[in-house]
């Protein structure tokens, strides 16, 4: 099972703050999860297919070619502007 | 090394992060502090004040990971980060950064390189709150820049 949180404007665009889910296809990279989740819910594609989404794997930033292991730990967003 | 990091959502008593930064040890030669107010205006207008989300976990490593960087390139005493979260409103302090070192110099630039790295690789997001609504705040190419210095 891998958790995949979204925040900032992508949680509100998509109006989630996580979701669960059992397995990724293909590669299990995060860009098939991503594809997989825009698969499942079309309206999601504008907001998670945009080249500027950061992923973190358990609270790591990593890249869209990562692998993901089972009870991962993803997290989606846009840029930070903390400060 | 002492290091203090927190993310809250009360006013930063800053002055107790200063105090913690020269009470840390008797070798402390200089203690430089950055403190970011909210504005109450953006490119656009007039703001009310903003609303900041973070990662629960993931922010705290990340703050632990900018003053670890610092701390090997520079000989620091201390270093604390203090980062509000939540509703933030017009001059109140969003963040504060204070360094102690012996010597000033290494002081003044770990202080900034903690605060250039905190604004490109901290998970905070910024929401701009106005009369005409909320507007999530973008990236400045000029943190990016400012992070690229160093």
């Amino acid at each position: 099972m891998i958790k995949v949180q979204f925040f900032a404007s992508i949680r509100e665009a998509l109006g989630t703050e996580s979701i669960a889910v059992e397995t990724v296809k293909g590669n299990s990279l995060v860009s098939d999860l991503i594809e997989q989740l825009c698969e499942e819910k079309p309206e999601w594609g504008d907001v998670l297919m945009d080249s500027k989404v950061l992923v973190a794997i358990n609270q790591e930033m990593t890249h869209q070619g990562a692998k993901l292991e089972s009870d991962d730990e993803v997290a989606l967003f846009p840029p930070v502007t903390g400060g | 090394m002492k290091v203090s990091i927190s993310v809250q959502q009360e006013l930063i008593d800053t002055a107790k992060f200063e105090r913690a930064m020269s009470d840390a040890s008797k070798k402390v030669g200089a203690v430089v502090s950055f403190s970011g107010l909210v504005r109450d205006f953006n490119d656009k207008g007039d703001i009310l004040g903003l609303e900041l989300e973070h990662y629960p976990g993931m922010t705290e490593k990340s703050l632990a990971s900018i003053i670890d960087q610092a701390s090997e390139r520079w000989d620091l005493i201390a270093a604390s980060v203090c980062h509000r979260v939540g509703k933030i409103w017009n001059g109140e302090v969003i963040v504060h950064v204070s360094v102690a070192s012996q010597h000033r110099k290494q002081a003044f630039e770990a202080c900034e390189f903690i605060m250039d790295y905190l604004k490109t690789d901290a998970p905070f997001w910024k929401k701009e709150l106005s009369k005409d609504g909320d507007v999530w705040v973008e990236t400045k190419a000029s943190d990016n820049d400012a992070r690229g210095r160093w």
